[in-house]
């Protein structure tokens, strides 16, 4: 490696997308708004605009960095930087998933029981509400939307479980491939993660439709809705966003992108799917099980 | 960039690299070139300056419309809604508009002067998260002009009175969460930055205490605004999505929502308030000419106020009815953040001791920082105690504790640094005599201003109130006289400023002579790129170089 390369840290100049990002973001926002306040159901097609904006901003910001990474004038510690940037973001991530766990958490333990009569509830429950027994899953009380049955975690939520963990082993034989410089192997690979991630999320919608038309089993039913779609909801839309990645990453793979010994891209993508991958353990293990 | 360049591939960095330092030698032309595209840390952490002073005078301006209704007892001004919401804005302007930004300005001027990088570690990214904030205020302001008006639930948000704002739910909502955007990509940034671009010979214990701060506040930067997101999104989908969260009738729980808020709003305490130690900590070594004392345990205080600030959140919510065990546990785990923030303090005391001390504007400030910061601890430690602060809880006491700590200790803070560095921002030095001025007026004023609120307090006036009994009213009229003064005097900073930027006195690279700090190792002003190059520094400029 040159001298040069080696104390040049890449500083880039006159970056046009961060305020076509700032736009989108309150276009977005602003379009969200204007659905949700208005008295008869509107069509958001301002938040469309928004996210198009996004979108467009997106392309041409990563697009840049591609670029300028293909012309190798990122150095080993800029590259640095791109990893620290991705791990603290993927923390992040962790944190506001750790919000709706502990909604979950704090309903069960002690929300739930409390209104059943458990430790300082007595006088809560016999007053305000008697006979409601307090146990889990529940919908509170009020019964809210009425009586639910909830999803058997050993049909589609195993399968779903499996499909998952089939596809962190597939983007892992596609790094080694990657890293063995073999091309059609990480396509391959790649493709299969795709896929399994792609039918991960059918099998999700698949459950929401269950739920929704033979359960009874809704967002507005109560506590036990809310969490169990609030939750397993972002989780889905994670897991579309990292599919999405992974099928930029395998585009790129195909174009000729990245080296045996150094395809951060790819590795950030990998990262975040193990995060979403995680994320979906603890939610069979805690929304769906038990 | 992978371990072996091809010639060919060599020649087209050198080629780029020669084009940058063409680039290097001019700032960009142009307005929209300059700021709105920028990616220099220096015009972004001035940008981040300029837009923190902005809100301080908006959510100032709030301030006294508040402070002038309770000039006297009674109705007077303004409709009691009008004042919730002048209260709600205020302290969310203050929080997220005023003081945070002021801060990440800081850190992005001077962190990499005081590390010796080129810049900060994505400075794309760094725009962006400068320009998302004037979007966000701006979407929370608009609310202030509509039917309904602005949010009157208070900051916290608390359901389900702040669910029943109208149309404001969602603009509050959404700001908060652009707002949030922002600080954790200004975090990840800072953090980015300082463990990846300090000059070679750099050590974590080589870097000044700023530098530290900031580092740890980063961390809860990430590791609690997105805890703010989830739950304003909790907000948003029951106001809109009939959720239950915080509905007991769905099997939630209002107090739900405090807990979550706290979780975030604790730590987001000490994000307020560890960059202003970090300053001071510059501050006093170079105005008492002695290294700074316990260096090392400053170091580590701040990361166990940070490791404690996750643990103790309940103690915003002794009153809200929680099991016995939980209001001792959060009762002890409060009063242990005395442990470190002393050490701080005493470390302070201690590099004054036998020291030759001059009195310049940066020192006085950080002087007043260290007395009155201390004096809101003290009412924070009271409030620690679960049974008084059945007494205390959304009193004027509350009110005063925290205007301690946020204005006599962040602003003040802010301010010293301000003072520090402005000489090597505008290249000249300010005017001693006015910033002595600015000074007095500033502190004589701002204790006007709260300290009688403790008294109102402890008598039980509540806050949050537009009126009040009359036997508040004296105290209520000298705290009104204190909080217009000190608002004049923060119009006066900004002349101040603005004289020393047209002109003045020339500044030297040191600025202050025998201060310690890579930033006085470069030219005054600070020159649009520095540390170009990654290399060895030279260790003796720096506080903590060598030995500590």
């Amino acid at each position: 490696m040159s001298e040069a390369s080696k104390d040049q840290y890449y500083v880039p100049h006159l970056a046009q997308w961060p305020i076509v990002g700032s736009i989108g973001l309150t276009v977005t926002f602003l379009g969200a708004i204007q659905a949700l306040n208005s008295e008869t159901s509107i069509t958001p097609w301002m938040m469309f605009v928004g996210i198009g904006i996004l979108l467009w901003m997106m392309f041409g910001w990563f697009g840049d960095v591609i670029k300028e990474s293909e012309e190798k004038l990122y150095n080993t510690q800029v590259d640095t930087s791109f990893r620290m940037g991705m791990i603290w973001f993927i923390f992040s991530e962790v944190m506001f998933f750790a919000a709706f766990f502990g909604a979950l958490f704090y309903a069960r333990t002690f929300s739930v029981p409390w209104l059943g009569g458990e430790g300082t509830g007595l006088a809560t429950n016999e007053v305000l509400y008697p006979g409601y027994e307090g146990v889990w899953p529940t919908n509170g009380p009020g019964e809210l939307n009425g009586r639910f049955e909830i999803i058997d975690p050993y049909h589609l939520p195993l399968v779903n479980t499996m499909l998952l963990l089939a596809s962190s082993v597939t983007i892992t034989i596609a790094h080694h491939a990657l890293r063995a410089n073999q091309r059609s192997q990480t396509i391959f690979w790649l493709i299969a993660t795709v896929v399994l991630g792609a039918v991960f999320i059918f099998f999700q919608a698949e459950e929401y439709v269950l739920a929704y038309q033979e359960f009874n089993l809704k967002l507005n039913s109560g506590i036990y809705g809310s969490t169990f779609f609030m939750l397993t909801g972002f989780h889905g839309f994670h897991v579309t966003l990292g599919a999405i990645m992974i099928a930029i990453i395998t585009v790129r793979v195909i174009k000729g992108h990245f080296k045996p010994e150094s395809h951060f891209g790819f590795e950030a993508v990998a990262w975040y799917w193990h995060f979403v991958d995680v994320v979906w353990l603890g939610l069979f293990i805690f929304v769906y099980i038990l | 960039m992978s371990q072996d360049i091809t010639p060919n591939e060599m020649n087209h960095a050198e080629v780029a690299h020669g084009h940058d330092h063409h680039d290097h030698d001019h700032k960009p032309k142009g307005f929209v070139k300059r700021w709105l595209m920028t990616t220099n840390h220096k015009d972004i952490g001035t940008l981040y300056l300029i837009f923190a002073f902005a809100m301080f005078i908006i959510g100032g301006a709030m301030a006294m419309i508040i402070r002038l209704e309770l000039f006297q007892p009674g109705l007077q001004f303004v409709e009691p809604d009008f004042f919730n919401q002048m209260t709600t804005m205020h302290a969310l302007i203050m929080v997220f508009g005023a003081v945070m930004p002021a801060f990440v300005g800081l850190a992005n001027w001077m962190i990499p002067l005081m590390i010796g990088a080129p810049d900060m570690a994505l400075p794309r990214m760094n725009n962006w998260s400068f320009w998302i904030l004037p979007f966000a205020f701006t979407m929370l302001l608009s609310t202030l002009f509509m039917p309904g008006g602005a949010p009157a639930g208070g900051w916290t948000m608390y359901p389900p009175l702040v669910l029943q704002g109208g149309h404001n739910v969602g603009f509050l909502v959404f700001a908060v969460h652009m707002m949030g955007i922002s600080s954790i990509m200004g975090a990840i940034n800072v953090i980015a930055t300082i463990m990846n671009m300090r000059a070679p010979n750099v050590g974590y214990l080589n870097m000044p205490l700023f530098v530290w701060t900031w580092l740890i506040t980063a961390f809860l930067l990430i590791a609690v605004m997105p805890v703010l997101a989830g739950a304003v999104t909790m907000l948003l989908t029951d106001r809109y999505f009939d959720t239950s969260f915080f509905s007991a009738a769905g099997g939630g729980d209002p107090v739900l929502f405090q807990h979550i808020f706290w979780f975030f709003g604790h730590p987001e305490v000490y994000i307020m308030i560890l960059p202003a130690f970090g300053i001071v900590s510059e501050i006093i070594p170079t105005f008492a000419r002695k290294p700074l004392f316990g260096y090392v345990s400053m170091v580590y205080a701040t990361a166990a106020i940070a490791f404690l600030s996750f643990i103790v959140w309940a103690h915003h919510m002794f009153s809200v009815g929680m099991p016995l065990g939980g209001e001792l546990y959060f009762m002890y785990a409060t009063m242990m953040i005395a442990v470190p923030t002393g050490v701080k303090i005493f470390n302070w005391v201690a590099t004054m001791w036998k020291g030759s001390m001059t009195f310049e504007t940066p020192m006085l400030f950080s002087l007043a920082f260290v007395i009155l910061f201390t004096i809101g601890g003290f009412s924070g430690v009271m409030m620690a105690l679960a049974p008084v602060d059945l007494q205390y809880h959304d009193t004027y006491f509350i009110v005063a504790h925290f205007h301690y700590v946020l204005v006599t200790g962040a602003v003040f803070g802010i301010i010293a640094g301000a003072y520090y560095w402005l000489p090597k921002w505008s290249g000249h030095m300010y005017n001693e005599r006015l910033g002595k001025i600015h000074f007095w007026w500033s502190t004589i004023s701002v204790n006007v201003l709260f300290f009688p609120q403790h008294f109102l307090g402890l008598a039980g006036m509540p806050r949050r109130i537009p009126d009040y009994s009359t036997q508040f009213a004296e105290f209520n009229m000298w705290s009104s006289i204190g909080g217009f003064a000190f608002g004049l005097a923060q119009v006066f900073f900004i002349y101040v400023v603005w004289k020393t930027v047209k002109g003045g006195e020339k500044a030297t690279a040191e600025v202050w002579p025998g201060a310690k700090g890579l930033e006085w190792t470069v030219p005054s002003p600070a020159p649009h790129h520095t540390f170009e190059e990654f290399g060895p520094v030279d260790l003796d400029k720096m506080a903590h170089g060598k030995d500590h």
